[in-house]
C-alpha cells in the first residue's frame, strides 16, 4: 500500500483525534498560563430609602462587571504566568505542611487531597482486580460447559452497567439503613454510619471499582485459559506437581502478557476515576484529580467557569499520565524495533 | 476435561462451583435489587428489613399488587416469549426470508415478537386477569405488592422521554460516525507496515489514556464563544457549539476513535492478506477491494466495535453532561441530577426507577451479543 492509499484511509480518523484530541491538548495548555476575567469599574451608587418626612439617602462605592452596548459583561484575557497553578497546588501552605509534617493539613489543599485518593485508589484497586479476575476465570473455567454460557452472561453484567448508575445502584444499598448496611449493623451489633466519614466512603468506592472491572479481567483470563497446553499441565501431573505449584508455573505464566495488558489498563482508567465522586456524592469528604478538573469546569452560583483553573489542573493531572505511560511506551517501542 | 489426569476430585469442584455461585450473587444482586426497589412505594423501598422490600406490606396496602395467579400467568407469557424468539423466530426467518437478505427477516421477526409481547403482557394479561381473579379466591388475593407508579412519574411526568430521545440521537450518531471513520483507518493500519502506521496507534494509546476533563477543558471555552468565531467563515447565523448535539457527537467520536482503531486493526489483521491482494489482481483499486471483498466478511468485527462505541455513547457522563444544555441532555446526566436534587424518598424511588429504565436495555444488548461482546474484550488482548 502506498502513502497517498495509507493517508486517504487513516485521513478521516487521524483527523478527527488532532482536530478533537490534539488541538484540545494545546488550547488546555495555552489557557493554563491565560486567565479572562469581567472587567470590575467602581460607580457611586445613591441608594435612598423613604424615612419620617424626609428620605435618607446613602452613597456607596460599589464595584461591578463593566457592560458593553449590547449589555454583556466585557472581558478581559491576559497572560499570567504560573499564578493558575499556584492557585491549583498552593505551594506555600502545602510546603508549610511538609516541612511541620502534618500530612492532615496538607489533605486539606484540594489538589493534594485529590492526588492522594486518586493514587492509593489506583494502587489498591489494581492487585484486588487482577486477582478477582483471576480468581473467577478459574471458577469458570472449572465449570460444566452447559452453565458457562449463563455464567458469562451474569458476569458481563456489572461490567455494561453505565458506571454512574453502578455506582448508584451500590450506594442505594448502603445509603441510610440501606438493607447492607443494616445487615452489617445486625451482625456488628453497632451502629454504621457509611456515608459519614472519608475512609468507608472510600472502601466503597473500591468495592465498587473491583466489582465493575473484575468481569472484565475474568473474562480476558478466562479466554487465556483456553489456550493453556493441555500436554505440559498433564506432564506436571505426572511429574507429581501439585495443583498450587501447577498454577504457579504454568499457567500464570502463561497467563503473564494478558496480566500485563489487563494491569495496563486498569491503571489507566482507575487513574481517571470520576464516576464514583459522583455516584456517592463524597465531595465532601474524597474527591479525585478528574472530578476536580471537572468541579472547576461546572459553573459556580454566579454562572463563571473557572477555565484556567481547571485548565492548569488538567495539565497537572497528564503529568501523572506521562509517568504511567512511559514503562509500557518504552517496551512497545523496543518489541517494535526488535520486530524489524 | 479430557485427560483422567486432569480430573478433579469431587470436593474442589463442588468448592469451585459454591464459589461461582456466590460471585453470580454478588455481580448480579445489586442491579436486581434497585429493579425491585422501583416497583415498590418508597416506605418498602428503603425498608431495612429485605424481606420487606421484596413483598411490599405497605405498597400492597395502598392496594397496588400482583395475586398468585397474576404472578403464574406472568411468567407463562414471559416464559413463551423467550421459547418464540429462541426457537421458532430462527427457523421461521431462515424458512421466509430470501438467501442474503435474511437480516430483513430478522429485522421483522424482531419487531413483530416485541409488539406481540407486549399487547400480550399489557393489554390482553390485565383484561383476562380482571375477570379470573375474583373467581379463584384465595389464589387470585394479592400477595406481591407492585407498583408501576414510579415508572409513570419518570417517563410522563418528568420528561424522561425527552433525555430517552436525546441519547438515542447521540449514540446512533456517534456509532455511525465512528464506524465509518474507524473502519477505513483500521483498514488502513492494518495492510501497513509502515512506522508512520505504528506512530499513529502509539498516539492513539496515548489518547485513549487522556482524561476526558482534560479534553473538555480545551473545549468548554472554544464551544461557548463558538459564534464569535465561527462568523467570519459562516457569517450571521454562525452556531454556538455548545450544548449541541452534533458537538457532542463529534466529540465522542474523537474520543472513541483510538480504541476503535484499534480493535478493527486486529479484527482487520485475522483477514488475509491474500484476499485482497486477488481481488488487486482482478482489477480492483484499493477502495474497491475493501468495499466489495473485505467488508462483506468483516461483518462480525464491526458489529462487535459498534457495541463498544454504542456503550461509550450511552455510558458517558462527564462529557454529556458539561457540554449539553438542559433542554438537549441525555439518560445519565438526567439521573444524577435527579439523584443529587430530590431529598424526599419519593424521589430516590423515581430516580431508581429512572436507573432501572435505562439499564434494561443494557441487559438485552447482552443478552443479545454476549458472543460479540466476549470476543471484543478478547481481540485485542489474546494477540498482546
Amino acid at each position: 500500500m502506498n502513502f497517498r492509499t495509507f493517508a486517504a484511509f487513516v485521513g478521516p480518523s487521524v483527523f478527527m483525534m488532532l482536530l478533537f484530541i490534539a488541538f484540545p491538548l494545546v488550547s488546555v495548555f495555552k489557557q493554563s498560563f491565560y486567565i479572562t476575567q469581567p472587567i470590575y469599574e467602581t460607580v457611586e451608587v445613591e441608594t435612598c430609602t423613604p424615612g419620617f418626612l424626609t428620605q435618607t439617602c446613602t452613597t456607596e462605592l460599589k464595584s461591578q462587571p463593566k457592560l458593553d452596548e449590547h449589555g454583556e459583561v466585557i472581558t478581559k484575557t491576559e497572560y499570567v504566568g504560573l499564578q493558575s497553578y499556584r492557585n491549583v497546588l498552593e505551594p506555600e501552605r502545602a510546603w508549610r505542611a511538609i516541612s511541620e509534617g502534618s500530612l492532615s493539613v496538607l489533605s486539606t489543599i484540594d489538589f493534594w487531597k485529590a492526588l492522594r485518593f486518586t493514587l492509593t485508589f489506583t494502587l489498591i484497586t489494581l492487585p484486588l482486580v487482577i486477582v478477582c479476575g483471576l480468581g473467577i476465570a478459574v471458577l469458570i473455567n472449572n465449570a460444566a460447559r452447559a452453565i458457562r454460557g449463563p455464567v458469562i452472561f451474569i458476569s458481563l453484567l456489572p461490567f455494561i452497567i453505565t458506571p454512574v448508575i453502578g455506582v448508584l445502584s451500590i450506594n442505594w444499598l448502603f445509603r441510610g439503613d440501606g438493607i447492607l448496611t443494616a445487615m452489617l449493623e445486625w451482625w456488628l451489633s453497632r451502629d454504621i454510619a457509611l456515608f459519614a466519614q472519608a475512609w468507608t466512603i472510600e472502601i466503597l468506592m473500591m468495592l465498587y471499582r473491583v466489582w465493575h472491572v473484575a468481569p472484565f479481567a475474568a473474562i480476558i483470563f478466562y479466554a487465556g485459559l483456553q489456550t493453556v497446553n493441555q500436554d505440559s499441565l498433564e506432564s506436571a501431573v505426572i511429574d507429581g506437581a501439585t495443583r498450587w505449584q501447577r498454577m504457579k508455573y504454568i499457567v500464570i505464566p502463561h497467563l503473564m502478557p494478558l496480566i500485563i495488558f489487563v494491569a495496563m489498563i486498569h491503571l489507566m482508567d482507575a487513574y481517571r476515576v470520576f464516576e464514583e465522586i459522583v455516584g456517592f456524592s463524597s465531595q465532601g469528604y474524597v474527591i479525585s484529580l478528574q472530578w476536580l478538573t471537572y468541579d472547576f469546569l461546572v459553573p459556580d452560583q454566579a454562572g463563571n467557569r473557572s477555565i484556567s483553573r481547571a485548565s492548569a489542573s488538567a495539565m497537572l493531572t497528564m503529568i501523572g499520565i506521562v509517568i504511567l505511560l512511559i514503562l509500557p511506551l518504552r517496551r512497545t517501542w523496543r518489541d517494535h524495533k526488535g520486530g524489524h | 476435561m479430557s485427560s483422567r489426569a486432569l480430573q478433579q476430585p469431587f470436593g474442589l469442584r463442588l468448592t469451585s462451583n459454591i464459589f461461582l455461585v456466590f460471585w453470580c450473587l454478588v455481580a448480579a444482586f445489586p442491579i436486581f435489587w434497585i429493579a425491585v426497589m422501583s416497583f415498590k412505594s418508597p416506605v418498602d423501598a428503603f425498608d431495612s428489613n429485605a424481606l420487606n422490600v421484596i413483598f411490599g406490606p405497605e405498597t400492597l396496602a395502598k392496594g397496588n399488587g400482583l395475586s398468585l395467579l397474576d404472578i403464574i400467568l406472568g411468567i407463562a407469557v414471559f416464559w413463551g416469549t423467550i421459547i418464540i424468539s429462541t426457537k421458532t423466530l430462527p427457523s421461521m426467518v431462515k424458512s421466509y426470508s430470501k438467501p442474503g437478505q435474511e437480516w430483513i427477516g430478522w429485522v421483522i421477526g424482531v419487531l413483530a415478537v416485541a409488539v406481540g409481547f407486549l399487547v400480550a403482557f399489557f393489554v390482553i394479561l390485565p383484561a383476562i386477569l380482571g375477570v379470573l381473579n375474583p373467581l379463584f379466591g384465595p389464589l387470585g388475593r394479592d400477595v406481591l405488592g407492585l407498583t408501576t407508579e414510579h415508572y409513570k412519574t419518570v417517563w410522563i411526568d418528568r420528561g424522561f422521554s425527552d433525555n430517552f430521545r436525546n441519547s438515542l440521537i447521540v449514540t446512533t450518531g456517534v456509532v455511525t460516525v465512528s464506524l465509518t471513520v474507524g473502519t477505513l483507518a483500521g483498514y488502513g493500519l492494518a495492510r501497513s507496515g509502515s512506522t508512520f502506521a505504528f506512530w499513529i496507534l502509539i498516539v492513539a494509546l496515548v489518547f485513549r489514556a487522556l482524561p476526558h476533563s482534560v479534553l473538555v477543558a480545551g473545549y468548554l471555552p472554544v464551544f461557548i464563544n463558538s459564534a464569535e468565531w465561527l462568523s467570519p467563515i459562516l457569517g450571521e447565523n454562525a452556531p454556538t457549539l455548545y450544548g449541541k448535539p452534533f458537538a457532542v457527537i463529534a466529540v465522542l467520536v474523537a474520543i472513541n476513535q483510538p480504541f476503535t482503531i484499534w480493535m478493527l486493526r486486529s479484527f482487520f489483521q485475522n483477514i488475509p492478506a491474500e484476499l485482497d491482494e486477488a481481488a488487486r489482481v482482478d482489477g480492483c483499486s484499493h477502495f474497491q477491494a475493501f468495499r466489495r471483498v473485505i467488508m462483506p466478511v468483516m461483518w462480525p468485527g464491526v458489529i462487535t466495535t459498534g457495541l463498544f462505541s454504542f456503550l461509550l455513547a450511552y455510558n458517558d457522563f462527564l462529557v454529556t453532561s458539561l457540554l449539553l444544555d438542559a433542554q438537549n441532555q441525555t439518560m445519565v446526566p438526567a439521573i444524577v441530577g435527579m439523584f443529587n436534587r430530590e431529598t424526599t424518598t419519593t424521589d430516590q424511588v423515581v430516580a431508581v426507577a429512572a436507573a432501572v429504565s435505562i439499564t434494561a436495555p443494557l441487559i438485552f444488548l447482552v443478552l443479545i451479543f454476549q458472543r460479540q461482546i466476549v470476543s471484543g474484550l478478547t481481540a485485542g488482548a489474546v494477540k498482546g
